[in-house]
């Protein structure tokens, strides 16, 4: 074995076991937090008017605040036009990359093929917006700090580099698809030596380790957030008022 | 000329009744503070009366203690991106253009000792992190910005997570109030309701007296027994109105008089619980709970029907919260709680007021309705007093939609912040709404808070805006035909 091959085998093994610590870090420290909001009671009504009076209305209330944004709607309208689409647009890009991850491949995914691309020059540009957004705006300006340009920095690059997969120095899906299905049956084999999908691959873990312990955790919060998912039913009849939102 | 340092307050006019966000200014209010509290108050209400030798550890363990309690403060500790959208929302930010006023800044003051303590980004990197200790330095930033804070919730609209400043506010009192560190006025209040029943403390001889005085005064001027019950045993209704609308908003309560009068319902007023404000909501859980009590036990001893919550912004947040606080309420008539503004409301759609009403004797007004934060945007009352003041006058005016509703901008003195020390906040934070009733022109301002009631006018005066600011039930009252 030559010292190169050596080498790479040593990088793979190092790779892969850094995906896997990343994946368990993700889904431990996200389940942990989001149970930790679960069991955490809430010890009075909070909900903001105009509020839902059952169940059902709180639900469809926080669905409405997940899909469009309402509030930022009403507060900024440039802000909730760039936060939608980046958010939107990185729904889109993460349904197509089941691809890589599922045999057969979902018909949405393959739908979707057409304005893969575009969809990815969209984010890439919602993410400039933003991140221009937090330098031109002094309020924004001084409201942000490391951990906020740090989380758009992230997702830029691994966009970047997607995209640069995509459009310019192609990679070799079917060993991207082997390699990730090798991960996910936990039988895995080595990683394509492509450079920018060894950078976006790492990019990602890195991401997925960050996520439950940052910001990026609002993705899971929101359902949580006692003014918005509270019915306000205080005044039902013999109905006495327990404060556990969810 | 004001008497106040006038330097924190922004004077730019508005534009069409809407004020645009001042550009930011470093430490422009840093300096107005609430003074502190004084040991006796302290001691009455069972608080350290004065700062725990460890304090910082008791602090952070008070954190720790409330993020188990509670999942609002829990879930806005974590979910805050930092995106601005409610930065130019608070009206402290917009008087003042300091930049701790931005709401979100306000809460990244307790997020910081979060970060810190409870996290493990904040914990091994605390600089890359916004993560910052309890010390010295941090407790005097919580103390000035966290008592600039009303609690009005005017941000949570506009957060896209919903995240509610005033409980970050409430929690970081609380881990002050438990370290020793809390404001005079607010202590004091809440002592004042322990010994007298309520927030201005007028003992009970005095309550009587004024009340017999206000009974007198209407005899004279309508020529009817038009009563103001007092520990009547066995009434109907309880009414738990501000204290001050016995004393200062006196039109008030004759508006829940003639009311009643009207109506034929035997009502009462109690000497043990006089007040509906509850100060313990700017102060900590415990006193929350104690002093909401005593409404439910003031009406207990008076074995009315039904409690029947006055004119009183707070009054009405920490009354919507008496089942969770104090147990069920089945021993009363549902609804419960019950707000006056609802209980008219309903009474002027079953026409029970049909024909008793002269809109006109209130034409010498251009009345306009402010929405205090408490009942808008936590008790849902937002058609009930509109209702009432359209019943009650013919020239009704409602201010531009950015400032009313669930997006209306608070007086500026609520959550504790009624007291002469921080001045200067009180003026720029009224700022908002002295230039939407200006924009409108209206020359009476309705609102039923007695907060609001006591800082409008003079918010009115100071910002040049010439309007009279009274109660909901004052216009109808003015309008009923006896």
């Amino acid at each position: 074995m030559s010292t190169s091959a050596a080498l790479w085998s040593l990088f793979s093994i190092v790779l892969i076991g850094f995906a896997y610590c990343a994946a368990l870090a993700f889904v431990l420290g996200l389940v942990w937090r989001l149970i930790g909001y679960l069991r955490t009671p809430m010890p009075w009504p909070a909900v903001v008017t105009p509020a839902p009076t059952s169940d059902a209305g709180a639900a469809v209330r926080v669905a409405g605040d997940v899909l469009f944004f309402p509030s930022l709607f009403r507060a900024d309208k440039a802000l909730w036009a760039g936060a939608w689409i980046f958010h939107v647009a990185l729904f889109l890009i993460l349904t197509r990359h089941l691809r890589y991850f599922t045999y057969p491949v979902p018909a949405v995914a393959v739908a979707l093929s057409p304005v893969a691309l575009w969809v990815g020059y969209v984010f890439g540009m919602a993410g400039l917006f933003l991140f221009w957004r937090r330098l031109a705006l002094p309020r924004a300006l001084y409201l942000s700090g490391i951990p906020d340009y740090f989380a758009l920095v992230l997702l830029g690059l691994i966009a970047g580099t997607g995209i640069a997969m995509k459009y310019w120095a192609h990679v070799y899906l079917v060993d991207v698809k082997a390699f990730t299905l090798g991960l996910m049956t936990l039988r895995p084999v080595a990683p394509p030596s492509h450079p920018l999908f060894l950078v976006h691959f790492v990019l990602v873990a890195l991401l997925m380790l960050y996520f439950p312990f940052s910001k990026l955790l609002h993705a899971g919060g929101i359902f949580f957030s006692p003014t918005r998912n509270q019915p306000y039913e205080i005044q039902k009849r013999g109905k006495r008022y327990v404060g556990n939102g969810y | 000329m004001a008497k106040f340092d006038e330097t924190p307050i922004v004077k730019e006019p508005a534009i069409n009744g809407i004020l645009k966000p001042p550009e930011i200014r470093e430490n422009a209010t840093a300096h107005v503070k609430c003074w502190p509290s004084k040991p006796k108050d302290t001691q009455a209400i069972d608080l350290p009366t004065e700062r725990v030798p460890d304090w910082q550890a008791r602090g952070v363990a008070k954190l720790g203690e409330l993020l188990e309690k509670n999942k609002a403060l829990r879930v806005f500790m974590d979910i805050c991106v930092r995106c601005g959208a409610c930065a130019d929302k608070c009206q402290f930010y917009l008087g003042t253009g300091d930049p701790h006023n931005m709401p979100v800044a306000r809460a990244e003051l307790l997020r910081a000792v979060y970060r810190r303590y409870y996290t493990p980004a904040g914990r091994w990197f605390p600089q890359a992190n916004n993560a910052a200790d309890f010390d010295e330095e941090m407790l005097a930033l919580w103390y000035t910005y966290f008592y600039q804070c009303s609690e009005c919730r005017r941000c949570s609209v506009f957060c896209p997570y919903g995240i509610d400043t005033a409980e970050i506010t409430m929690a970081a009192r609380e881990i002050m109030a438990s370290i020793g560190v809390s404001t005079k006025y607010v202590t004091e209040v809440v002592a004042k309701v322990y010994e007298h029943g309520n927030n201005l403390g007028i003992p009970p001889a005095a309550w009587k007296d004024n009340c017999e005085f206000l009974e007198e005064d209407l005899q004279e001027q309508t020529g009817l027994p038009i009563r103001f019950p007092v520990d009547d045993y066995g009434a109907e209704v309880l009414l738990v109105a501000p204290s001050a609308d016995n004393f200062a908003n006196t039109e008030t309560m004759i508006g829940y008089a003639k009311i009643f009068h009207v109506l034929g319902v035997r009502w009462t007023t109690s000497t043990y619980c006089n007040e509906g404000g509850n100060f313990g909501l700017f102060l900590n859980y415990a006193n929350l709970k104690k002093v909401n009590k005593r409404i439910v036990d003031a009406a207990r001893m008076l074995g009315v029907k039904t409690i029947i919550w006055g004119e009183c912004g707070h009054a009405w947040r920490a009354g919507i919260f008496t089942p969770t606080l104090n147990g069920p309420m089945d021993m009363f008539d549902p609804p419960y709680p019950y707000h006056i503004c609802q209980y008219v409301a309903e009474m002027l759609r079953k026409g029970a007021f049909a024909g008793k009403i002269d809109k006109s004797a209130n034409d010498q007004y251009i009345v306009t309705y402010h929405d205090p934060c408490n009942p808008a945007r936590a008790g849902q009352l937002l058609e009930e007093p509109r209702e009432i003041v359209r019943a009650a006058c013919n020239r009704f005016i409602e201010m531009p939609a950015d400032t009313i509703r669930e997006k209306t901008f608070c007086c500026g003195a609520g959550g504790g912040l009624l007291t002469d020390e921080v001045m200067p906040i009180r003026m720029a934070g009224g700022k908002p709404r002295a230039m939407a009733v200006k924009h409108v022109g209206a020359n009476f301002v309705a609102t039923p808070c007695a907060i609001c009631k006591a800082q409008l006018p003079e918010v009115m005066k100071y910002w040049d805006v010439p309007a009279e600011v009274g109660g909901v039930v004052q216009l109808l009252g003015n309008a009923l035909k006896l």
